[in-house]
């Protein structure tokens, strides 16, 4: 982890806050030597620390796989679920308790594959919840074989041959099933990273982060990409901000970073069945909240 | 079993027509459970039905999830933000729970779910009675764990052993399994229910955050864990781990890890172990649960008034963990055993572990979807 570099240049009193909101006692962690997690780990928490989040009203919740281990190393209330399933955990976690800020990391593999159907249902019910989505376009944890975000043609221990399947976007996803906020970023560009992410942070309602990340271990080594300096060196090459594309959801071959989707909020589930539960006592229900509906105005 | 009583005052003791699954969320209720994550599956959707209208109206929340495996995992979460909580299906759904059950017994979340049980295996036949899932329910999941799985025979159990199933894990901090079938799910009877149920209140934790251990050896059973937002820094997860809650392979913390597990139901067998019996003096006894039972009742009052021989009847209302000590002492008369099941006898095998080997074990067998009938049970008495 990168946090000897992030230590010098960071104010001292962010460092402090730093180091108590991780658990070192917990190092030397899992992650291998080069691997992005790290670095985005510190990059969001540095932003719940500069937002003044309180480590006793957050919960961190994760899936399984490389990304998800995040969890054990924070010191805060830290959910590791099962595999894929860290969004219906989020889901429990943010109903039962509404006041908690709630923020869940996962895989591609964890969050679009195994996971997929729960993404797609927690943004179209739009649970308060933020999600960093480590795209690393491979399983880490299982040996690199390849992922939903693997691009075609890329190798993996699963497509020796390459990969003939077609690549996911996470953003056109979750834009397309009803995400508030979706941004992508990646670890080469940390303070855009670092803002992407208190944006996401702020927005109520679902809000993704895409943080396009390096794999030297597995990723980087079947496709002969070099050392993590060389894939964060491809990582920045590939990428173009936002602005400078026509139509961010059309292009192939590059990472469009920035934020793409910002749409005017609406109320999340948990203030709605609030509301509902108010209605409830004066015999009302779902309609008298005003919301547009196919049924408005229908008895 | 219970240290409190306490009255719910929006519940009157009248007289009241209720099916199985209407008794079982009612008990829910009663017992202080105010979160259900489900899917719709026949034929347990009455309990979703029943708590989607009355959970809202109490301060609760009822959602309806994507699927059986995010229903699990929904209610998991809101358990480990200290909210009573439950789940119910049938057999397809409770498939793909098991995953999520083998998390709440690892994180050792306390929560309930009911299974009420039809014919299989995949879709099998949804509107049709059975008792098929009664293994599963012991060994569904992967790995060594203990389970504790309750029957109820009648709607009036239904609700009380909703109401017990909550009290237990509560008490021992584990997910309890509320076997019911399809009869017992959708029969209507006239039930009274009590004024008063009796809830379990764990002791509260005493130590402040800083020497707080999630997992330590004296809060096994009977205490209070930290919930999410309570300050305590809690990390839940479902690899082995140590008494801090953090993963770990440490040969010797990974074997702590299990017998923790299995001490929860181990340590409490004696008090959690639940059977009723009556004229176990006699020469040939009836093994049961769950609806079958009914039909054993019946059979026992017809064939003492045909014959005027006693036949003995020893009901499981807790199949799981299975009393065997207390079944080896009660069926020491026997000269018989009978084991009526609407599966392919299940748990005969089991029960003959109970009895000696000169002992004859007859199981009576059905598993065409339709209900024992008493003539099977007496052919076989």
């Amino acid at each position: 982890m990168a946090d000897e570099h992030l230590k010098t240049d960071a104010p001292e009193s962010v460092n402090r806050f730093l180091d108590r909101f991780r658990i070192d006692e917990r190092f030397p962690h899992i992650l291998c030597p080069g691997c992005g997690i790290g670095t985005a780990m510190n990059t969001v928490v540095r932003a719940l620390i500069e937002m003044g989040v309180n480590q006793n009203e957050l919960c961190v919740v994760s899936g399984i796989g490389c990304s998800s281990r995040i969890s054990g190393y924070l010191d805060c209330d830290t959910f590791h679920t099962l595999h894929g399933r860290a969004l219906p955990a989020a889901t429990g976690v943010k109903l039962a308790r509404p006041d908690l800020k709630v923020v869940v990391f996962g895989g591609d593999g964890d969050m679009l594959a195994i996971g997929g159907n729960h993404f797609i249902h927690a943004a179209r019910r739009n649970i308060d919840v933020t999600v960093f989505v480590l795209n690393n376009f491979t399983y880490g944890m299982t040996g690199g074989q390849y992922s939903p975000t693997t691009p075609t043609c890329a190798r993996a221990s699963t497509a020796p041959f390459g990969n003939v399947e077609r690549d996911f976007d996470t953003c056109f996803m979750a834009r397309a099933t009803g995400a508030m906020f979706v941004a992508r970023s990646t670890t080469f560009h940390v303070a855009h990273l670092k803002k992407m992410a208190r944006l996401a942070l702020s927005k109520r309602g679902f809000s993704v982060v895409e943080i396009i990340s390096q794999c030297p271990t597995f990723f980087g080594r079947y496709q002969a990409m070099g050392d993590a300096v060389k894939m964060l060196e491809w990582i920045r090459d590939r990428s173009i901000d936002v602005s400078k594309v026509a139509d961010p959801w059309v292009v192939q071959d590059k990472f469009v970073i920035g934020v793409l989707h910002d749409r005017e909020e609406v109320p999340p589930y948990s203030q709605l069945y609030a509301e509902l539960r108010r209605l409830r006592q004066i015999g009302a229900d779902c309609k008298d909240l005003g919301i547009p509906s196919k049924v408005a105005g229908t008895p | 079993m219970t240290n409190s009583e306490v009255r719910m005052t929006n519940e009157r003791p009248a007289t009241r027509l209720l099916s199985g699954n209407e008794a079982c969320a009612v008990g829910a209720v009663r017992a202080g459970v105010r979160f259900f994550a489900g899917y719709p599956i026949t034929p347990s959707t009455e309990i979703a039905e029943y708590l989607a209208r009355e959970l809202p109206r109490i301060g609760g929340t009822f959602i309806q999830m994507e699927d059986e495996i995010a229903s699990i995992c929904c209610m998991n979460g809101a358990t480990a933000a200290g909210v009573k909580a439950m789940t119910a299906t049938s057999g397809p759904g409770f498939s793909l729970m098991q995953e999520g059950i083998g998390y709440s017994v690892m994180a050792e979340l306390p929560c309930i779910i009911v299974n009420v049980m039809r014919g299989g295996p995949a879709t099998g036949t949804p509107t049709r009675s059975s008792q098929a899932d009664v293994m599963q329910a012991r060994h569904g999941t992967h790995g060594d764990h203990p389970i504790v799985a309750l029957c109820p025979w009648s709607v009036r159990e239904c609700f009380d052993l909703t109401v017990e199933a909550v009290n237990v894990s509560e008490r021992l901090r584990i997910p309890v399994l509320v076997l019911m079938d399809e009869i017992v799910g959708h029969m209507r009877e006239a039930v009274q229910l009590p004024e008063h149920v009796g809830l379990w209140q764990s002791k509260l934790i005493k130590v402040p955050p800083g020497e707080y251990y999630h997992y330590d050896d004296s809060n096994n059973y009977d205490s209070r864990i930290a919930s999410f937002g309570e300050g305590y820094r809690v990390h839940l997860t479902g690899l082995t781990h140590r008494k801090d809650g953090f993963p770990t392979d440490d040969p010797e913390i990974i074997r702590w890890n299990m017998d923790r597990l299995r001490n929860k139901v181990d340590d409490n067998r004696s008090w959690l172990w639940d059977v009723t019996y009556e004229d176990l003096g006699s020469e040939t006894v009836i093994v049961c649960y769950g609806s079958a039972a009914r039909s054993a009742m019946e059979a026992k009052r017809m064939f003492e008034q045909h014959t005027g021989r006693r036949v003995g009847i020893l009901r499981l209302r807790m199949v799981w963990p299975f009393p065997m000590e207390r079944m080896i002492a009660l069926l020491r008369s026997a000269r018989r055993v009978v084991v009526p099941e609407m599966n392919q006898g299940q748990l005969r095998r089991t029960i003959e572990r109970s009895v000696s080997r000169h002992v004859p074990v007859i199981s009576v067998q059905r598993y065409d979807g339709e209900m024992l009938t008493p003539e099977e049970i007496i052919d076989a008495l």
